[in-house]
């Protein structure tokens, strides 16, 4: 008998059973269509993390306090301030270091307020570089300049989300705002530019924030001591020349920072942002993989589904299989009739359940969950997985029904009620 | 090549038995309790015979009848069907005998559900492999009287018409053997007569050896030989001096 007389004959069986197969059917769907669309999901999250921190700027460092701890990240957030911004004055200072541009900053949460308006944002205090080394660019007005950091002026320059908060039928630029932090009303500040938004991003949205020189901040707004009696900076932010100079500048700055702090342990730790990205894909594809497990059980259920029609219609068919067993069908006959029956049920399955997965994808991600659609991505693999998943379910839990079929002796198969 | 041609070369062939069964035995062990249904049967059936296996329920014609069909195989004794032992054969060997040599009439048609007669009597010849199928399969739908039908299925079929695809079935792959197991026993009188000249026609044109295996002496009263089973042992085995054709009220004559 060829492939094509079994499926054939397979789906006669099926279309004679219509609602059985179609429930039996149904089963693979929707655990194929959930495992499309959760690792849709899953990817999706990937991606946009991995745009999110591409956002940031190319070839960063990030030099924090603290050592260095597992997987390349910070594991003690805000342990001890070591950094100064004459840590950053010095590795700007240092001629054989492959950077373009080195940028401190010192961030506070705060309260920005206009007459009777108010906007709980991100402080940020840098230096003019910020603009270069995490890649903003300003739509109206003017970034942060020299003068302005030299000077401590109490200039401000607005994030697109706090100035549309703010400002919403107004140019900001040449107004007013009061900056309050820990619930202490501070002074004025003159609005001096607004930058240019970045895009929707998923998490720590880098719209909404406002900038201040990291002077003003550190003098006027807020700072801690380091533990030589210095103000501190949270971070430092590198801008390193290329790609390719990325360990030679990690190592420069290494050393200038431990000639600066006699220290012989680190009191800080240099990321790339490599490290990050290599970081976040893992604990996506954690969760894509534990989002694309849980959609299996439901396949699994599917396959048992399959498992038992199959024993079923091998009972009520042992008639069948006597009939064919005396006309001439061998063992190996009946077994590849009855496992091609099982294969076309998980493949048909398999197949609406590709179409199903893509459908709940588009839906997921065009319906905006707090204002932000969810990115899904249905890549070719998860599609080929999904397919090849359900075929093997249809010959693993289809095996059993029809070695049971095959097995039975042709006299007890013919003389079965 | 037509059936009647294919029945005309079979003529020159050497003629040796068909069946030929040595001392046949078949055990079944139900719990402890063995069961003795055949205690050594032996038996020589030779081409072109029409022979009845007589007996009463529990007398081992079924499964003399099985064994005999390669459905089943005996505890001990040698059986030789065409000259071939096949008493030890393995179950793909068997399946394949089955499917060339033999063919099977039951008193229950055996016609798969929702097939239509046309793909009833292709089904050996899947399994054979044959080429030809639809082509063999409507001559030997034809030659049964049921050139008319091959698209129907079995319950838009009287019981003699499903009777017809049966035998159409088991003629279709030109078997030296047809077993028919009390095959009027489900049909009235009149359809009962057309099965029985069938199956004299199929003898008597084409060569093919039929054994029934009844226990109704009206069927038994057709054919050329008598062979009475009881207890799993043979009682008698005599000529027919009676033999009595069947007389069909429709002929089943295609033209041909």
């Amino acid at each position: 008998m060829t492939v094509f007389e079994s499926v054939r004959v397979a789906l006669r069986a099926l279309l004679a059973n219509k609602l059985r197969a179609i429930l039996t059917v149904l089963g693979i769907i929707i655990g194929v269509g959930a495992v499309i669309a959760l690792i849709s999901v899953g990817q999706g999250a990937q991606r946009e993390i991995t745009q999110n921190i591409q956002a940031l700027g190319t070839n960063l460092l990030f030099i924090e306090p603290g050592a260095r701890q597992q997987a390349g990240v910070r594991q003690q957030a805000g342990s001890f301030p070591t950094l100064t911004y004459e840590d950053a004055l010095a590795i700007a200072d240092e001629g054989d270091l492959p950077i373009v541009g080195v940028a401190p900053e010192l961030g506070a949460y705060g309260q920005i307020i206009v007459n009777r308006l108010n906007w709980d944002t991100r402080i940020t205090g840098t230096t003019p570089s910020y603009a270069l080394v995490r890649n903003f660019q300003v739509a109206d007005g003017q970034f942060l300049d020299q003068h302005a950091l030299d000077a401590r002026s109490r200039v401000i320059v607005l994030g697109p989300t706090v100035a549309s908060n703010l400002f919403p039928d107004q140019d900001p630029v040449g107004q007013t705002v009061k900056i309050s932090v820990h619930g202490r009303i501070g002074e004025n500040f003159k609005v001096i530019g607004v930058t240019v938004p970045k895009g929707a991003t998923g998490f720590g949205s880098e719209d909404d924030q406002v900038f201040i020189p990291l002077t003003t901040m550190q003098q006027r707004v807020y700072s801690q001591l380091t533990t030589r009696g210095l103000r501190n900076v949270e971070d430092i932010n590198v801008k390193v020349a290329s790609p390719t100079q990325m360990a030679q500048a990690t190592a420069g700055i290494g050393q200038v920072l431990r000639q600066r702090h006699h220290v012989s342990q680190d009191d800080f730790t240099i990321t790339s942002e490599d490290d990050i990205l290599r970081f976040f894909s893992q604990v996506t594809s954690v969760f894509t993989l534990v989002l694309g497990a849980i959609a299996g059980i439901s396949l699994v259920v599917g396959g048992i589904g399959i498992m038992n029609i199959m024993l079923v219609s091998v009972t009520e068919r042992t008639r069948e299989i006597g009939i064919r067993r005396a006309v001439g069908a061998r063992r190996q006959d009946i077994l590849v009739q009855f496992l091609v029956e099982a294969v076309v049920v998980s493949l048909v399955g398999g197949m609406i359940g590709v179409l199903l997965g893509v459908g709940i994808a588009r839906v997921l991600s065009s319906v905006p969950v707090d204002g932000q659609y969810l990115q899904t991505v249905v890549s070719v693999n998860s599609v080929i997985l999904a397919f090849g998943v359900s075929a093997s379910i249809g010959l693993f839990f289809g095996f059993y029904p029809a070695l049971r079929a095959s097995r039975l002796h042709p006299i007890d198969a013919l003389r079965y009620e | 090549m037509t059936v009647a041609q294919r029945a005309g070369d079979r003529e020159g062939a050497v003629r040796q038995p068909v069946i030929v069964a040595r001392d046949l035995t078949k055990v079944y062990r139900i719990g402890t309790q063995e069961v003795h249904a055949l205690r050594g049967v032996s038996v020589t059936i030779e081409q072109g015979e029409l022979v009845a296996i007589m007996g009463s329920s529990g007398s081992g014609k079924t499964t003399l009848m099985n064994v005999l069909g390669c459905l089943d195989q005996p505890t001990s004794g040698e059986y030789y069907l065409d000259g071939a032992e096949v008493s030890r054969l393995t179950d793909d060997q068997l399946s394949a005998i089955r499917n060339r040599r033999i063919g099977f009439v039951f008193q229950t048609f055996n016609l798969l559900a929702r097939t239509t007669a046309l793909e009833q009597v292709e089904l050996p010849l899947i399994y054979a492999g044959a080429v030809n199928r639809r082509q063999k399969a409507l001559e030997a739908l034809a030659w049964v009287g049921l050139a008319d039908r091959v698209r129907h299925r079995p319950t838009e079929l009287s019981g003699g018409q499903q009777q017809r695809v049966a035998i159409a079935r088991a003629l279709v792959t030109r078997p030296s053997l047809i077993l028919a197991d009390e095959p009027t026993g489900n049909l009235d009188s009149r359809s009962s007569e057309e099965i029985m000249a069938i199956f004299e026609r199929l003898n008597a044109e084409q060569g093919i050896t039929v054994v029934f295996v009844t226990h109704e002496p009206d069927i038994a009263a057709h054919t050329r030989r008598i062979i009475h089973i009881r207890d799993g042992s043979i009682l008698s085995d005599a000529p027919n001096a009676n033999s009595r054709p069947a007389h069909p009220a429709v002929s089943t004559d295609t033209g041909r």
